[in-house]
C-alpha cells in the first residue's frame, strides 16, 4: 500500500490502483453520513476534487492522488456511508483508477513513512 | 475540527479568531481529557466535541438511555433585590416574557430583545424565591451581564457566578439515574427548579434541557462538579456526550442555536418563538409591550412577517448545512431563503435542517431547492420538531 499526504491509501491491482482513505482519516472525520462519487470514465488530474464525503461534523473533499481515469466506483458506499468508519482500508474503497504514469506511485509514502507522518 | 488533508469545506462549532492559548477551560476539563474527548474551541472555551463513542452513537445514546453534558461554559447569574418583586419587574423591561407571573420553583425560556426587535440572546430564568437565577449562552454572557447591569442596577444586583459548574443529564433514563442520588427529583415536572443535595453538594436542579428529551440541568459548586459528573457517569445507562451530538439533538428537537438560527436581526416572530411570549406581554395583555423592540414584535404578531423560520427535510442523502441557499425552483435566480442549521439527524436517519424562507414558501410541504456544491437538490418545508419531545409535563 502507498499513502498520500491527503490521508488516502492506494493499492495496486493489476494495471489499476484502488483508492480509499486511511483509518486515521476516517477516525478524524467521524461518522460518515454522505458520499458522492465521481462518474466512471472521468479523466482526473492530481488534486482534482473527486469525492465529496460528509461526516456528522463536516463536509470534505477527497482529491485525486495522481493523474488518470476513474474506472470503477464503489456504489455500495452511497447506500451505506458508515462502511467508511467500519472498514476504511478494506471494503470501503472509493474508486479504482488507471494511472497514466505508474512510476508516480514511487513518490508516495509507504506505510512506515505514513505512520511517521501522522505521528 | 480542522483536519489537515481532507479539506473541510464547511464546519460549525468553531469560533473563528480564538487562539488556543486564549481559551478558557471548564472545571471538568481534566475529566474530559481523561475520558478521551476531542477538545475544540467553542465560544471561547476548550470544549469536548465528542468522546470515544463518536457523535452518532452519543446522539442515539441520549435518545435511548441517558447522556451527560458539560455546559459549564454557559453563564449563570443571580438577580437579587430587597423585594424580589422588584427584580422580576425589572427583568421584564429587558425580555418579552411574563416574569412577575412565574411561580416560585418554576423556570421559563426567554430572550433578550434589542430596540430593533432582534434577539440579543436566549436564556432560561428561574424564580428561586428570594432571587432570580438566569442561564445565558457562553458567547453572550459578558454582554448579557453588562446589559442587565446597565438596565437594572442599582435597584437590582446582577452577579455572574464563577464558582458553579453546569451539567445536563438528558434522556429517558435521566429520571431514574438522578433519583438514585435524591428521590425528590422524580417528582419534579418539566421546568420545575429545586435545591437538591446531591453527592454532598448543594445543587440547583431544573427539569429541563436542550435535547428534546426529558432530563435535568444541574448547577453544582465547582469543587464538587467533577465528583458529581463521575458519580453520574458511573451508572451503566449514562455516557458522556459532546457538543457534536448536542448540536444534532437540539436540531432534531427544532431548538434554535443562538447566533445561527436566531440573532440580533431576527425577531422572535420570524424565529417562530411567539409561544415564548406570554399573553400578559402581548397586545391586550395587562403588561403589554414594555420590552426593547416591542413595537416591531407586537406589530409583526398582528400583521404578519415576510420571512419565517421553518424545518427543512432534504429529499436525498446530502446534508444541507448552514449557509445553503434555498430557491423556489431548480432554475430561479434569486434565493427565497437559506439554511441556518443543518446536518445529519441520527434519530431521523436522514439529513435535517432549519432555516428562514419568505413567508409565501413557509407552508408545511412546500417544495424548494437547496443549492449544494452548485447543484439544486430538492428539499421540503417540514413541521418542527423532527423528533417528538419527551418532556415530563
Amino acid at each position: 500500500m502507498k499513502f498520500t499526504e491527503e490521508h488516502e491509501w492506494l493499492r495496486v491491482e493489476g494495471d489499476e490502483v484502488v483508492v480509499g482513505i486511511t483509518a486515521h482519516a476516517a477516525e478524524q472525520l467521524g461518522d460518515v453520513v454522505f458520499i458522492e462519487l465521481p462518474e466512471e470514465g472521468t479523466m482526473v488530474s492530481k488534486d482534482d476534487e473527486v469525492v465529496v464525503i460528509e461526516s456528522v461534523k463536516a463536509a470534505s473533499d477527497i482529491l485525486a492522488p495522481l493523474d488518470g481515469e476513474i474506472t470503477e466506483v464503489n456504489e455500495a458506499l452511497v447506500e451505506e456511508p458508515g462502511k467508511v468508519n467500519e472498514d476504511p482500508e478494506g471494503d470501503a474503497w472509493f474508486f479504482k483508477m488507471k494511472i497514466e504514469d505508474m512510476s508516480a506511485l514511487d513518490d508516495l509514502m509507504d506505510e512506515a513513512d505514513y505512520k511517521k507522518y501522522i505521528g | 475540527m480542522e483536519y489537515a488533508g481532507c479539506r473541510i469545506t464547511s464546519t460549525r462549532l468553531n469560533v473563528k479568531g480564538c487562539r488556543v492559548s486564549d481559551l478558557k477551560r471548564t472545571p471538568l476539563y481534566d475529566l474530559h481529557v481523561a475520558l478521551g474527548a476531542k477538545m475544540v474551541p467553542f465560544a471561547g472555551y476548550e470544549m469536548p466535541v465528542q468522546y470515544s463513542l463518536g457523535v452518532m452513537k452519543e446522539h442515539l445514546q441520549c435518545r435511548a438511555a441517558a447522556g451527560l453534558f458539560d455546559v459549564s461554559h454557559m453563564g449563570q447569574a443571580i438577580l437579587r433585590s430587597d423585594d424580589p418583586e422588584v427584580a422580576k419587574a425589572a427583568l421584564e423591561r429587558l425580555i418579552p416574557q411574563d416574569v412577575l407571573g412565574l411561580g416560585e420553583g418554576r423556570q421559563r425560556y426567554g430572550f433578550f430583545t434589542n430596540d430593533a426587535g432582534g434577539i440579543e440572546d436566549d436564556l432560561m430564568f428561574a424564580n428561586r424565591g428570594d432571587h432570580l437565577f438566569v442561564v445565558v449562552n457562553a458567547a453572550c454572557k459578558e454582554a448579557d451581564v453588562a446589559r442587565m447591569r446597565a438596565a437594572l442596577e442599582p435597584e437590582v444586583t446582577v452577579k455572574l457566578l464563577e464558582n458553579r459548574a453546569l451539567l445536563a443529564l438528558q434522556g429517558p433514563k435521566a429520571e431514574a439515574v438522578l433519583a438514585e442520588h435524591h428521590p425528590s427529583v422524580a417528582e419534579m415536572r418539566f421546568m420545575d427548579v429545586a435545591t437538591v443535595p446531591i453527592a454532598g453538594a448543594e445543587c440547583w436542579v431544573s427539569r429541563s434541557g436542550y435535547t428534546g428529551e426529558d432530563g435535568y440541568e444541574i448547577s453544582v459548586p465547582v469543587a464538587a462538579a467533577t465528583d458529581l459528573a463521575k458519580a453520574l457517569l458511573a451508572h451503566e445507562d449514562v455516557e458522556a456526550i459532546g457538543l457534536g451530538a448536542r448540536d444534532s439533538l437540539r436540531l432534531e428537537a427544532g431548538l434554535c442555536l443562538y447566533g445561527h438560527d436566531i440573532d440580533a436581526t431576527t425577531s422572535p416572530v420570524e424565529g417562530g418563538l411567539t409561544w415564548g411570549i406570554q399573553k400578559m406581554r402581548r397586545a391586550g395583555g395587562d403588561r403589554e409591550g414594555g420590552f426593547p423592540g416591542a413595537d416591531r414584535v407586537l406589530r409583526e404578531m398582528a400583521e404578519g412577517i415576510s420571512r419565517k423560520r421553518v424545518g427543512l427535510l432534504p429529499e436525498g442523502r446530502a446534508p444541507m448545512r448552514e449557509g445553503t441557499a434555498l430557491f423556489a425552483s431548480a432554475e430561479a435566480d434569486t434565493p427565497i431563503g437559506g439554511v441556518t442549521s443543518g446536518g445529519f439527524g441520527p434519530t431521523v436517519g436522514a439529513p435535517v435542517a432549519m432555516g428562514y424562507v419568505d413567508a409565501g414558501h413557509a407552508e408545511i410541504g412546500a417544495a424548494l431547492f437547496g443549492e449544494v456544491r452548485g447543484k439544486r437538490l430538492p428539499v421540503s418545508v417540514a413541521k418542527l420538531p423532527f423528533v417528538a419531545a419527551g418532556f415530563k409535563r
